[in-house]
């Protein structure tokens, strides 16, 4: 809502400045966005008074002069205005200023005499037209003095956002109210209008109107006025000024006053060109389907069934509550009009708008509510306005259909309740003030704890107590609201176990040396339960089921700009083929991922070429999610194929895989490693695997070099090794794996460490061999594994 | 030069020597030995020239002397001079070297972010919740006292799935399914991620994360909300100036958006608020009756308030960021700088 400083003083005394009554609206009522001074373009115009004027010898209609600015310096201008006179008031360009359009005064000479400066025309100012001569200032003012400071020429815009719930902000007088009651100021209308049209009854020759109501539910209230004779012309300058600071466009007198009802007073009215309705009907009805329209725009609009409009007996001429015909426009020749002011339904306004793509001030107005109660006053108050700048007579009573209307009832107020809901205690006699201050009608009759508030037609927001409370809480003024600390007793809802487990994830991700990414979730494919129905781009239409597609992504970002070192993980929500029970929406999933792509470690002068990610470092990756996540839980990797490097099962429960991930990416770049693992397949354990105590007796440790057939994975020798060793092999690892040179075809050397310990006493040599012994012919036996020969 | 200057002179010799052999550097030694053994100007040289003119039997005695002092001056001066050659066999370590580093991991500004928030919450009484992401309308709007088809869905414009279910467009559903789940006291912190019909570009993200937060107990008021808030808003920023302003969210009533005095310009206006002096950080206000009835709570016997905030635009302004895509964007050079 841009509110114009000037006119809201039409309303209520004012003597904040702008930017102190923003102030008062934003701690009080709606906060204010901005404060605009228009016709700042003034801002270097002074007051000057002329204090000698003498013919210039070298002309004879330019006159030289000594003019007084302030500051006690007399400036030498010369003037060609023949109305130059000593003693009186000019506006005054100084050397330096900038008059509206741009044009900037510096000092110089005219015909051979020094000018330092200018006295100003009204058109020079941008403050009408007249040229004759220079603008005779006729105020209490002293030389010096700021022009806009002593002129009420300037203005000062106030944008204020005004928040849906609150549609009688929307207008000059609804936030005067407000400005009133923080102010403690009393509310007043700019002009009074009368309680009943002054009618003309002895006007022959006028079409009389048969306004019909088709569609009541779209149109609880619609009225008309017809004003005869009008003269179409420009708005005088109070209307003019008052609309345009407002935001809007002077076009016409009967325009404008329209217009001027909209932001004055918050109600949209149409006028139609009278002569223009066919069939001396009005029928405000649903459109049909396919019903064509050119709308005041100029745009040829098709409707439907859901919409509705004012239509004469054979054509719609406006889509109601949204935007007039241009047939029935009212033009330069345009005698006799028809003022609509009406009431639609706010539901049917939104949709319509919605559905045409257009808003205009009317539909953003109806759509959240007007006053109908106050339809016939500010009917009566338009027509009077349009008599006063158009000219014309109303030769009738105005139209009036309308549904049964129901005043808002009484609201039952609690002040204990007030005292419970603000923690503060607030008198009746506080909350009467407050809430008789915004229109609201309080009744006291009642017990000494209760009152009876009935608020006014124009806060159809206000339906409960807590809304009443709500107004008492912003009129008493949240800062003057106690912020004191008291007791409060701590919440029973345990944390989210989830919260824990993705920290406890990330933080070892951290640790590890990756980076977290947030990315956008959304991508380019799926299926159709994945689909957004209303996507903003079809590259983001759908909902990803896994994180490493989204993090692929970002690796191609990466490489994209030139960076090959790639670390990151995300901790996000997917959305899986299964259905939420309780939603119906896609089931979704915690997931832990990460991509891994470049240099392992940074590039130090030691190792000026680090190796590079591998799938082994891959590996780590999801044994160390699942570590974190569920300490001590027995995580098995199992070798799978293609892209899917591992299955990760945990405790036998598929949790999550290890992928070579397929990027779009450039040569230079090395390959991409991936890790994912379902958070929510995670059982939440605080347990951690107990102690075990740590051992005193010394260890045996026994290398093997075996060579290993290809066929025979890893795996198999080292269950092979467990199941043999007895059970004082304590650890066992393979530290090196040898092809090539020495070594038979297809078959691998794999070294591995076996330590033995005992936990009371010393191993003896001959123990171990023994064990070594049986270990060796398991192996032969089993898996074709023998020792290697050196 | 008679046998007793001579003999003199070669005191002096060994004068020099002892000093020489005390010489700290190569280059010394080498001149001290240069000096005493060089092979035309050295002092040892020149005097056995003079050997000649001696007597026979001073010859020898003055002989014998030189001798000695040659050879074994010459083997110690080579000894000392083999100690600085084994010294720099192994080159002194440049210490001005750089050190060997690991690649650093680190949260997500934003992460970061929900994590000082949450700390500070946690202390004043708040646990975690979470809630889904794909909601129904139900918990998005109608449980939080959205009127049907009112101006106010508008600041929600939604992504939806399917009928009667889409993306949550604030953390709020939250309030109600714990309120459904917990008796009161409930104090609870609830982040997560939230979606609007909004274009990608530089202020405005489809996706983005929230904070939600509710407080529901007997004798709950908004002297508590400020308080509380206000609290939060001193340990997060430091120090600061708060204010209240009425504003309107269909879940609550009163409602109220907390401003901070602007972090950057202290209060004297700048373009990073609007020549405010305050920086918009969350909206609040107390827990409607209409919500608590909703999710099955005795709204006459219980109060409660709540708020939301944005903990991407906190850091934004933290970091000065121009364009919020670079928060999605992941690359590695800007999460190295600011992620920790």
């Amino acid at each position: 809502m841009n509110a114009s400083y000037q006119w809201l003083k039409d309303f209520v005394d004012i003597e904040l400045s702008p930017s102190a009554l923003a102030e008062v609206l934003t701690m009080r009522c709606a906060t204010v966005d901005e404060v605009v001074a228009l016709r700042n373009d003034l801002s270097d115009i002074v007051i000057g008074r002329v204090i000698e004027a003498g013919r210039h010898p070298n002309s004879d209609h330019l006159w030289v002069t000594k003019v007084d600015a302030g500051k006690g310096v007399l400036h030498d201008v010369v003037c060609g205005a023949p109305n130059v006179t000593v003693g009186i008031l000019y506006p005054f360009a100084p050397v330096g200023a900038t008059l509206p359009g741009g044009l900037k005064i510096e000092k110089r000479k005219i015909r051979g005499e020094v000018s330092e400066g200018m006295l100003c025309s009204a058109r020079e100012l941008g403050l009408g037209t007249d040229h004759q001569g220079i603008l005779a200032l006729d105020v209490q003012a002293s030389p010096g003095d700021r022009f806009l400071d002593v002129m009420p020429v300037g203005d000062t815009r106030i944008v204020i956002d005004v928040l849906p719930n609150r549609p009688d902000l929307l207008s000059h007088e609804g936030l005067a109210r407000e400005i009133a009651a923080a102010t403690g100021r009393q509310l007043h209308r700019p002009h009074h209008p009368p309680a009943t049209l002054h009618k003309s009854p002895e006007v022959k020759d006028v079409p009389t109107i048969d306004v019909t109501v088709e569609d009541t539910d779209g149109c609880p209230r619609y009225m008309t006025a017809i004003v005869r004779g009008v003269k179409v012309g420009p708005s005088p300058d109070w209307i003019a000024s008052r609309i345009e600071a407002a935001g809007a466009r002077s076009i016409s007198n009967i325009v404008d006053v329209t217009n001027y009802m909209l932001h004055g007073f918050g109600q949209p009215m149409h006028a139609f060109d009278l002569r223009k309705i066919e069939g001396e009907k009005i029928i405000v009805r649903r459109a049909r389907a396919g019903e064509k329209i050119t709308t005041l725009d100029g745009v040829d609009r098709v409707l439907d069934d859901s919409m509705m409009v004012i239509a004469d007996a054979h054509h719609a001429t406006a889509i109601a509550g949204v935007i007039g015909g241009k047939g029935s426009e009212v033009t330069d020749e345009t005698t006799d009009i028809l003022l609509e002011v009406a009431a639609f339904n706010p539901q049917r306004v939104r949709a319509t708008r919605r559905k045409l793509g257009i808003s205009t001030d009317a539909s953003y107005r109806f759509e959240r509510g007007v006053d109908q109660a106050a339809i016939p006053d500010l009917l009566n108050y338009a027509v009077e306005l349009i008599t006063r700048v158009a000219g014309g007579v109303v030769p009738g009573d105005p139209t009036d259909t309308h549904e049964p209307y129901t005043p808002p009832g009484a609201i039952r107020l609690r002040i204990s309740r007030v005292e419970r809901l603000l923690g503060e205690k607030i008198g009746a006699d506080e909350i009467e003030k407050y809430l008789t201050s915004i229109g609201f009608v309080v009744n006291r009759d009642l017990d000494s704890d209760q009152l009876l508030v009935t608020p006014p037609s124009f806060r159809a927001d206000v339906v409960a107590e807590a809304e009443v409370i709500e107004e008492i809480a912003r009129l008493h003024g949240y800062e003057n609201v106690s912020s004191e600390i008291r007791a409060f007793r701590p919440g029973t809802v345990p944390d989210a176990p989830m919260h824990i487990l993705s920290r406890r994830v990330r933080e070892r991700l951290i640790a590890l040396g990756l980076l977290e990414s947030r990315p956008m979730p959304f991508v380019r494919t799926g299926d159709d339960s994945h689909r957004v129905r209303n996507p903003l781009a079809e590259d983001e239409a759908y909902l990803r089921t896994s994180v490493i597609d989204t993090l692929g992504r970002r690796a191609e970002y990466n490489f994209a700009h030139m960076q090959r070192n790639v670390r990151l993980f995300e901790i996000g929500t997917v959305f899986t083929a299964a259905r939420n029970p309780d939603t119906g929406a896609p089931a979704e999933r915690i997931h832990a991922a990460a991509v891994i792509a470049g240099d392992r470690r940074p590039r130090h002068f030691t190792e000026p070429q680090p190796p590079h990610f591998d799938e082994w470092d891959a590996k780590a990756l999801a044994e160390a999610i699942v570590d974190a996540a569920w300490p001590g839980a027995a995580v098995s990797l199992d070798a799978s194929v293609g892209e899917v490097l591992w299955n990760v099962s945990v405790n036998g429960n598929a949790v999550g895989t290890v992928t070579r991930v397929s990027v779009d990416a450039p040569v230079w770049a090395s390959p991409v490693y991936g890790v994912e693992i379902d958070l929510d397949a995670i059982p939440f354990v605080t347990a951690t695997r107990g102690y075990r105590a740590i051992p005193n007796m010394p260890a045996m440790e026994v290398d093997l070099a075996l060579i290993v057939p290809n066929a025979i994975t890893s795996d198999q020798v080292a269950s092979s090794i467990r199941g043999s060793a007895g059970d004082l092999l304590e650890s066992l690892e393979v530290f090196d794996e040898f092809k090539g040179k020495g070594i038979p075809e297809d078959t691998r050397s794999l070294a591995w460490r076996l330590t033995f310990r005992h936990p009371e006493r010393t191993l003896r040599d001959r123990e171990i061999q023994g064990r070594t012994a049986k270990i060796l012919s398991t192996l032969e036996a089993a898996l074709g594994v023998k020792q290697r020969s050196s | 030069m008679t046998r007793e200057e001579i003999l003199s002179a070669l005191d002096e010799v060994q004068a020099m020597l002892i000093a020489a052999e005390m010489q700290q550097t190569r280059e010394a030694v080498e001149q001290a030995r240069n000096e005493i053994f060089g092979r035309k100007n050295g002092r040892l040289t020149q005097l056995s020239k003079l050997l000649a003119s001696l007597q026979p039997e001073d010859r020898k005695i003055v002989g014998a002397r030189l001798n000695s002092l040659k050879v074994e001056g010459e083997g110690k001066l080579e000894a000392k001079l083999q100690q600085f050659g084994q010294e720099t066999v192994a080159p002194a370590l440049d210490l001005t070297m750089p050190a060997r580093r690991q690649w650093k991991g680190g949260r997500h500004p934003v992460t970061v972010v929900i994590d000082e928030i949450e700390e500070i919450f946690r202390e004043l009484g708040f646990t975690i919740a979470l809630g889904p992401e794909a909601e129904t309308d139900w918990y998005n709007f109608g449980a939080l006292n959205f009127p049907s088809d009112h101006p106010a869905m508008d600041m929600h414009d939604t992504l939806y799935l399917s009928d009667g279910v889409l993306l949550r467009t604030h953390t709020s559903p939250v309030q109600i399914r714990t309120l459904q789940s917990y008796a009161p006291p409930i104090r609870i912190l609830a982040p997560g991620n939230v979606y609007r019909r909004d274009f990608f570009d530089a202020s405005h993200a489809p996706m983005f994360s929230q904070i939600e937060g509710l407080s529901v107990d007997e004798g709950i008021s908004f002297v508590d909300l400020k308080a509380t808030l206000t609290q939060f808003a001193n340990r997060f920023f430091g120090k600061t100036k708060t204010r209240f302003r009425p504003s309107y969210f269909p879940f609550t009533e009163p409602s109220a958006e907390m401003d901070v005095e602007c972090q950057i310009c202290h209060g004297s206006g700048c373009a990073s608020c609007k020549n405010t002096g305050w920086m918009e950080i969350l909206g609040s206000g107390m827990v409607h009756p209409n919500v608590l009835t909703a999710a099955g709570v005795d709204s006459e016997r219980y109060t409660g308030w709540a708020f939301g905030m944005g903990p991407a635009r906190i850091a934004m302004q933290r970091y000065q960021l121009p364009d919020i895509r670079l928060m999605y964007d992941s690359d590695m050079r800007f999460l190295e700088q600011v992620a920790q």
